[in-house]
Parts: C-alpha cells; sequence; structure tokens
C-alpha cells in the first residue's frame, strides 16, 4: 500500500495524542492549573493535529461532516464519532482540571474508554480489510492500542505501565512482522484465484491493461518502499522500543522521558511508514505483482 | 446507508466469456466514452498527451498466459470491472454512504455527492474494480451503465451496458443472474461460470466463463522421428547445382 504521509502522520500524532488523553482521563497524572493546561494542550494537539492531518488525504475534504454517519457499518465513521466524542468529554474535563481546581472523575473514566475505542478504531480500518492479508489479523489493533497506551504512558511520565506496554508493543510488533509475512501465501489468495484460471495451469500475467501508471498501481501496488524493509524494521524497533526502555530505566527524569518520547514517536513513524509500504493489496496479483 | 441490503431477488450483472473475447479493448473505450459523456464526474485523464500519461478507467482488459501441463500455453484475454458483489466490503467500510447496494437490482453505486474520496472503498475491494478520479476526487466505478439500461428514449437494443453493446466478438453478456431462467444465467449453467477470489466472501454477482478446450492437434505417427527423410534425386539443373556444389 502506498505509504501516504497524511496518514502516518495522522496515526502516529493521534495514536499518541488519545494515548495521553487515556492516561490523563485516568488521573495519572492527577494534574490541575497550568500544568494540566500544558498537558491537555499537548494531547489536544497531538490528537487534534493528527485528525486535521487526516483529511489531506481526502478528494473532497469540505464534505466532511457526512463521515459521521455511517457508524453502524464503518470503522472509519465509527472513529470519527468516537474521537469527536472523546473530545468533547475530555475538553469538559481539562476544563475542570485547567481552571476549577476539579477532577470530574467519572467524566474522566469516560474519556479514558473513548480514547481507548478511538484507537481501536483507527486500528479496525486497517484490520477489517481482508484484502491486506497483513493488516487483517488481531495483532494490528493488539498493536495499535500498545503503542497509543505506551508512548502516551510515556508522555504522561508513567514509566512503570509505560515500560510494561512497550515491552508488550515490542513483542506483538515483532509476532506481527514475522507472522505477517506469510499470512499473504497462507490465506491461498494468488492470480489462479484472482483470474480463475488457477485450475487450468500455470498462470502468468502476460500483457497489462495499460502501459503507464495508474491509481490501482500506485495506491495498491506500492513495491519501492519494500526494498529496504529489513533495516527499517530494525531502525524502528530500535527507536520505538528499545531506545525509549533504555532511556527510563538509566533515569525518569523529565528530560530523559522527553528524549524516550522524541526516539519513540520518530520510530513509530518509521514503523507505520513499514506498515503501509509493507502491506500486500490481493489486487496487485492482477498485474502479477505483490 | 452503507449497511447491505437484504439481498435481492433481481441481480443485474454481467457475463463474460473467456472464451470469445479477443483482446481488442473497445469495451474499454467504449466504456470510457459513455461513461465521460453521461452519469457522474467525467473520467479523466492526467497527462494524456504528455510521457506519463494516466486516467480513470471502469473497465480494464488485462491478459494472461495460462501453461497447462502437458500441451501448449494459453493465452487468455480478461476484461475486468465491477461485479457488483451481494456481500460488498467497498459498501460497508463507507464512512459517508456515498457507496451503496441498490435494493431493487443490486447494482453497486456511488453517489457522488456524499463521497469524501478517502480511498477506503478501494482498498476493501479485492479486484480493483474502483478507481479515485484524480480530477474530481471522488471514487468512480462501473454503474452497470445504470443511465442506458433502464432509459426509453434509447432504442431497446441500446438498453444494454455500453461494453455490452459494443462488443464484437460477444463475450459480453447482460441480464438477470438472480432469476435462473434467464439468458445469462443458463449460459453460466452451461458453461461453469465461475466467481474471482471466491475465498474472499464477497459473492460477486458477474461470472466469468472458462475458455473451452482447445483442439488437440491430430495424432502424429509415434515412429515419424525415426523415418529418414525421403528425398529424390533432384533432375535437371537444380539435379546440376547440387552435384556442381557436392563437387566444390
Amino acid at each position: 500500500m502506498h505509504p501516504a504521509g497524511s496518514v502516518i502522520l495522522f496515526t502516529v500524532a493521534s495514536g499518541l495524542g488519545f494515548g495521553l488523553l487515556t492516561w490523563l482521563g485516568l488521573g495519572l497524572p492527577d494534574v490541575r492549573g497550568w500544568v494540566a493546561f500544558f498537558y491537555y494542550a499537548l494531547a489536544f494537539a497531538l490528537a487534534v493535529g493528527g485528525l486535521l492531518a487526516s483529511t489531506f488525504h481526502l478528494g473532497n475534504p469540505q464534505r466532511f461532516l457526512k463521515a459521521f454517519s455511517q457508524w453502524r457499518s464503518s470503522w472509519l465513521s465509527r472513529e470519527g464519532c468516537l474521537a469527536v466524542a472523546c473530545l468533547l468529554v475530555m475538553g469538559v474535563f481539562a476544563l475542570g482540571a485547567v481552571f476549577y481546581d476539579a477532577a470530574w472523575q467519572a467524566l474522566g473514566y469516560v474519556g479514558a474508554a473513548l480514547s481507548v475505542l478511538t484507537v481501536f478504531a483507527t486500528s479496525m480500518i486497517y484490520a477489517q480489510l481482508k484484502t491486506v492479508p497483513r493488516w487483517n489479523h488481531w495483532s494490528t489493533p493488539v498493536l495499535f492500542l500498545a503503542l497509543s497506551l505506551g508512548g502516551g504512558g510515556l508522555l504522561a511520565g508513567q514509566v512503570g505501565p509505560a515500560v510494561g506496554l512497550l515491552c508488550l508493543a515490542g513483542v506483538i510488533q515483532l509476532f506481527a512482522w514475522l507472522s505477517g509475512d506469510g499470512r499473504f501465501q497462507a490465506r491461498g489468495t494468488n492470480i489462479g484465484t484472482a483470474t480463475g484460471l488457477g485450475v487450468r495451469g500455470i498462470v502468468r500475467a502476460f500483457e497489462p491493461p495499460h502501459t503507464g501508471n495508474n491509481y490501482l498501481l500506485k495506491e495498491m501496488v506500492h513495491q519501492v518502499g519494500r526494498k529496504h524493509a529489513v533495516k527499517l524494521r530494525m531502525i524502528a524497533f530500535a527507536l520505538m522500543i528499545a531506545a525509549p526502555l533504555v532511556l527510563v530505566m538509566i533515569s525518569s527524569s523529565a528530560l530523559m522521558i522527553c528524549l524516550a518520547v522524541t526516539c519513540h514517536a520518530l520510530g513509530t513513524f518509521a514503523q507505520r511508514w513499514l506498515f503501509f509500504a509493507e502491506a500486500e493489496h490481493v489486487v496487485g496479483l492482477y498485474y502479477g505483482k505483490r | 446507508m452503507t449497511t447491505l441490503p437484504e439481498p435481492s431477488t433481481k441481480k443485474l450483472g454481467l457475463v463474460i466469456d473467456l472464451d470469445t473475447c479477443v483482446g481488442c479493448h473497445a469495451c474499454v473505450v467504449s466504456c470510457k466514452g459513455w461513461n465521460t459523456e453521461n452519469y457522474g464526474a467525467p473520467l479523466s485523464d492526467q497527462d494524456p498527451y504528455g510521457a506519463d500519461p494516466s486516467g480513470t478507467f471502469l473497465n480494464r482488459v488485462h491478459s494472461y498466459e495460462v501453461q497447462p501441463e502437458t500441451g501448449p500455453a494459453q493465452l487468455i484475454h480478461f476484461p475486468k470491472s465491477c461485479l457488483h458483489c451481494e456481500d460488498a466490503p467497498c459498501v460497508t467500510v463507507c464512512p459517508t454512504g456515498a457507496s451503496y447496494k441498490r435494493s431493487e437490482d443490486g447494482i453497486v453505486l456511488v453517489n457522488e455527492d456524499a463521497c469524501i474520496g478517502c480511498g477506503l472503498c478501494a482498498w476493501a475491494c479485492p479486484y480493483g474494480a474502483r478507481e479515485m478520479d484524480q480530477a474530481a476526487g471522488v471514487m468512480k466505478k462501473c454503474t452497470l451503465c445504470v443511465d442506458r439500461i433502464y432509459n426509453e428514449n434509447l432504442p431497446e437494443e441500446d438498453r444494454v451496458p455500453s461494453c455490452v453493446r459494443t462488443c464484437p466478438s460477444g463475450a459480453r453478456h447482460f441480464g438477470d443472474l438472480g432469476d435462473e431462467t434467464s439468458e445469462v444465467s443458463q449460459l453460466v449453467a452451461a458453461r461453469g461460470g465461475m466467481d474471482l477470489m471466491p475465498e474472499l466472501g464477497t459473492k460477486p454477482v458477474n461470472k466469468y466463463l472458462p475458455p473451452r478446450p482447445k483442439d488437440v492437434p491430430a495424432d502424429l505417427d509415434i515412429l515419424a522421428p525415426y523415418l529418414e527423410p525421403v528425398s529424390g534425386t533432384q533432375k535437371g539443373f537444380l539435379g546440376w547445382l547440387d552435384k556442381a556444389l557436392e563437387k566444390l
């Protein structure tokens, strides 16, 4: 799949933002006044900034209001509804913390739950697609949630739980990479089933329908990015999981946490880039490509 | 609403005969023409006369080589457009309700006024049947020429999809696949019509008729390769030339 910058920015930033909102909603840390202001400003900037970035890849973003209508069937619509609900609830909760020195905790718990559900809905946009076997697996939502809560935990200064969640994310990430590599083949969809001609012999794409490029090839048969996949996996894992763990274990000072979060965010960008670049869509089979 | 309707009894669709298709791409051109001039946003081209042309098409013809275990390879031309799936994954993923399946005849359409151009439906489609128009920013797909098949302003013989009307080899058939007695259903039954990627559970309405077995070449004598070629001695000028050249 084509790794669109806007979608990578969206999933990474809003993942961290909603992760931080989850911890803030739980009252971890229980912040008030100016400190709360900065915490919430950061969380909202990440979450809202990410959501805005996601609109950059739309063909007609001015019609975005319609995207809140199909929550019964569409994970993308659910994500939009949950994100707005979460931001509203956490906005009120933040008002209490910043201006009234109050923690309306029931509201906070609801906001935290909505934050988790928003990240889950984001992950399900990808995990639901049978056409992309690498994503179509339970490890996709688990990984998104572990990274969001782990990264958000670092931002919230919750070092203990963050370390645990990042370890979990690391294990799931390795599993997702290794098991994902063989899933396309394991699903049994190939050029033979795509054309229905597989029962007759070995099928080979002889001539494509067009000599130039097209939307399908650009969007879903992105092969360039896979060239350095192994190196990028190592870079992503080192920055996203290993470096933050080492840094916060050395010291849990604010500076160290900042450094750890920066490493984690950069690593997550690389990881998310790979998430798209390595994902193979079954439509490539019609072109004899993966 | 992008939830799927109850399966309709009428299931309009295409039956494509891979035995007859000659790969001329006339259906591609005809489809592009009709759907640029009529329903919805035109099918735009980008850099059409430049070095890197591309454009939106609702129908494309691939060609495949099939090498059986024994015998010669076969070339099969393979037109591909929306299969108007009964369990259409492109419909349920749509966040705006723009993508929908008609309850009356099962045609899958896009309401372009509601499409935000997110592209998720194209991701959900295994067949590459949906292409985002780069000029209009909305998703385009085969409409089964919904503006022809019910159009009483057209002569009756033209009330079929443009690709079907155009096909010079009769490789494309249009009809109600929900009606077992329809010509297309009988064709599918007689020729063993098949689904593409049935394992993905999309239940396509469109069917593909597999190529018929090829004629087998007449049996040759198995001893033929061991026989000496029968060659008479040349006479006349050629005989003289043969001898003269031998002596050289």
